[in-house]
């Protein structure tokens, strides 16, 4: 008996994946060339899946800039910023965010995941209630999880149903937040912004948004979903993550509500965990200000994913609801999505294999995430790969249409998502 | 148990037949993940549904008391004779 017997049919599930070739969630790269390309195996391949939007992480001036405050500051601030201190970087970066983004306030999380985990476990306490997409990500409901609210689920991308749920809540005392993303990360839509926003000022709850993957890509000045559909004044709170678009570590929060700042003693995972390295910091800083010099960078990110998008669906392939920098190909069985996967590699591109219960419905995803830095030759390169495999593997219609074999035995996918544990706690 | 809320037990019956394969037996010691087969995110979307027929909302800390079908019902029955009350 070992204590880890519990994850005896995960096991069973990740050596079923390795049988078919490389294992998608051990994947080792030798070296990075760019925003766009890596050495796997001894082969240069096309990096399709990394959420580097703006292309940043090889950007000459936040390099340098980085470079210089680590040789001045050193590697690490070696502790949290209640007990050691904050550095002039973690003033400095929650000025600028606070100042792009036109709010009052900003505190800055040593990750998105911490930032999203710190925000909804403290902002709602006991008697209070959280309304969550059902689509959300992991670091919302952990969060959820975290805190002493009852959490509450709404269907995904649909406000008439959050309109339903917080009028069957109408008559309890508690405070309501009720939690978005901009842009969902598994299938690229975003949400109805503006009709969610109107439900919430009609039911007089309180409204967050998570802007992970829609900061620097959507809206006129890159400030996002909330940016673009016109709502800054009914959001209560942005979060967000400098791992996407900024190319760095570290998550945020922004704010106009009045005393906000007691949050810097009230809430455990920003109190609790060491502050960013101050190298860090200053790239984050320098991305957050070529993100404002560089509006074109946002005009190819689009133009490259609508090409991507538009090139896979005119091949007949299954693609999201929108054109946007997530392009996600669903197909029909985890092993054939696993063995596409295989040959996309082997033919040089690297992308996310996402399988159900992680994904929003019970198909497995080819997910991209496209770059401004990717070129159009890379992307017609990926959209020719994507056909050839295609036809191999019979996922393109042909006329008559190819029957493809199903595999000899079922592949049983055990419970990972973060919806199980909800449901699996009183079930062990 | 209040007459009004008697037929809880057959509708949540009715609901999971819509899901579950006919011949599958479904009682009250019946494990709804387990032995109905159904996966998590088929099981919250059956939640949703419940909540939107009974006109209760079913919090996520309730949904993970729920093993059998025995513990579902009484989930439920509570939530709606809390709100028969208010
Ligand atoms: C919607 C969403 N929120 C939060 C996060 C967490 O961000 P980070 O990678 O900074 O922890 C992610 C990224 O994985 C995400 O997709």
């Amino acid at each position: 008996m070992s204590i880890l017997n519990k994850f005896a049919p995960l096991r069973q599930t990740y050596d079923q994946l390795r049988a078919v070739g490389q294992n998608p969630f051990e994947m080792v790269f030798e070296k990075m060339f760019s925003p766009t390309e890596g050495l796997h195996k001894g082969r240069r391949t096309i990096l399709l899946g990394t959420n580097n939007y703006l292309g940043l992480t090889f950007d000459q001036a936040c390099i340098d800039e980085s470079v210089n405050v680590l040789r001045q500051q050193g590697t690490g601030t070696t502790g949290s910023r209640i007990a050691n201190g904050s550095y002039s970087g973690h003033r400095q970066l929650e000025t600028d965010l606070a100042q792009f983004f036109n709010r009052k306030h900003c505190m800055v999380f040593s990750t998105g995941y911490q930032a999203n985990l710190g925000m909804l476990s403290t902002l709602a306490g006991k008697g209070d209630y959280l309304l969550l997409d059902s689509d959300s990500h992991a670091s919302i409901y952990d969060g959820a999880r975290l805190g002493h609210a009852e959490v509450v689920r709404f269907r995904h991308n649909d406000p008439d149903d959050l309109a339903k749920r917080l009028k069957r809540l109408a008559s309890e005392p508690g405070d309501k937040l009720v939690v978005v993303e901009g842009v969902y990360s598994m299938l690229g839509d975003a949400a109805p912004l503006k009709e969610i926003a109107a439900v919430k000022r009609e039911m007089g709850a309180w409204l967050m948004v998570d802007e992970a993957h829609s900061l620097g890509v959507l809206g006129d000045t890159g400030r996002g979903l909330t940016e673009a559909a016109g709502v800054e004044a009914d959001v209560d709170f942005v979060v967000g993550t400098f791992s996407k678009s900024l190319g760095s570590v570290g998550g945020f929060c922004v704010s106009d509500i009045d005393g906000f700042d007691v949050l810097r003693v009230g809430c455990r995972p920003y109190m609790f965990t060491a502050s960013l390295p101050p190298s860090v910091m200053t790239s984050t800083i320098t991305a957050l200000r070529r993100l404002q010099e560089l509006p074109e960078l946002r005009t190819k990110l689009h133009a490259n994913a609508h090409r991507l998008y538009n090139g896979l669906k005119d091949l007949g392939f299954k693609v999201g609801p929108q054109p946007n920098p997530i392009v996600s190909v669903a197909l029909e069985d985890p092993i054939l999505a696993v063995t596409f996967w295989n040959r996309l590699l082997e033919g040089g591109v690297y992308l996310n294999l996402a399988l159900p219960p992680a994904t929003p419905t019970n198909a497995p995803l080819l997910r991209s995430s496209v770059s401004a830095a990717h070129s159009f030759e890379q992307i017609d390169r990926v959209v020719q790969l994507f056909e050839t495999v295609g036809r191999q593997l019979g996922v393109l219609a042909a006329l008559p249409p190819l029957r493809r074999a199903k595999p000899a035995a079922a592949v049983v996918f055990p419970a990972n998502a973060e919806l199980d544990r909800a449901v699996a706690v009183g079930a062990r | 148990m209040n007459e009004l809320l008697s037929d809880t037990r057959e509708q949540i019956v009715q609901g999971l037949r819509q899901i579950v394969p006919a011949t599958m037996q479904v009682s009250g010691t019946t494990h709804i993940m387990r032995d109905l087969n159904l996966d998590s995110l088929a099981v919250m979307d059956f939640m949703l549904t419940l909540e939107d027929r009974f006109d209760i909302v079913i919090s996520l800390d309730k949904v993970a008391e729920v093993e059998t079908l025995d513990d579902l019902v009484n989930v439920v029955d509570q939530l709606r004779a809390r709100k028969l009350k208010s």
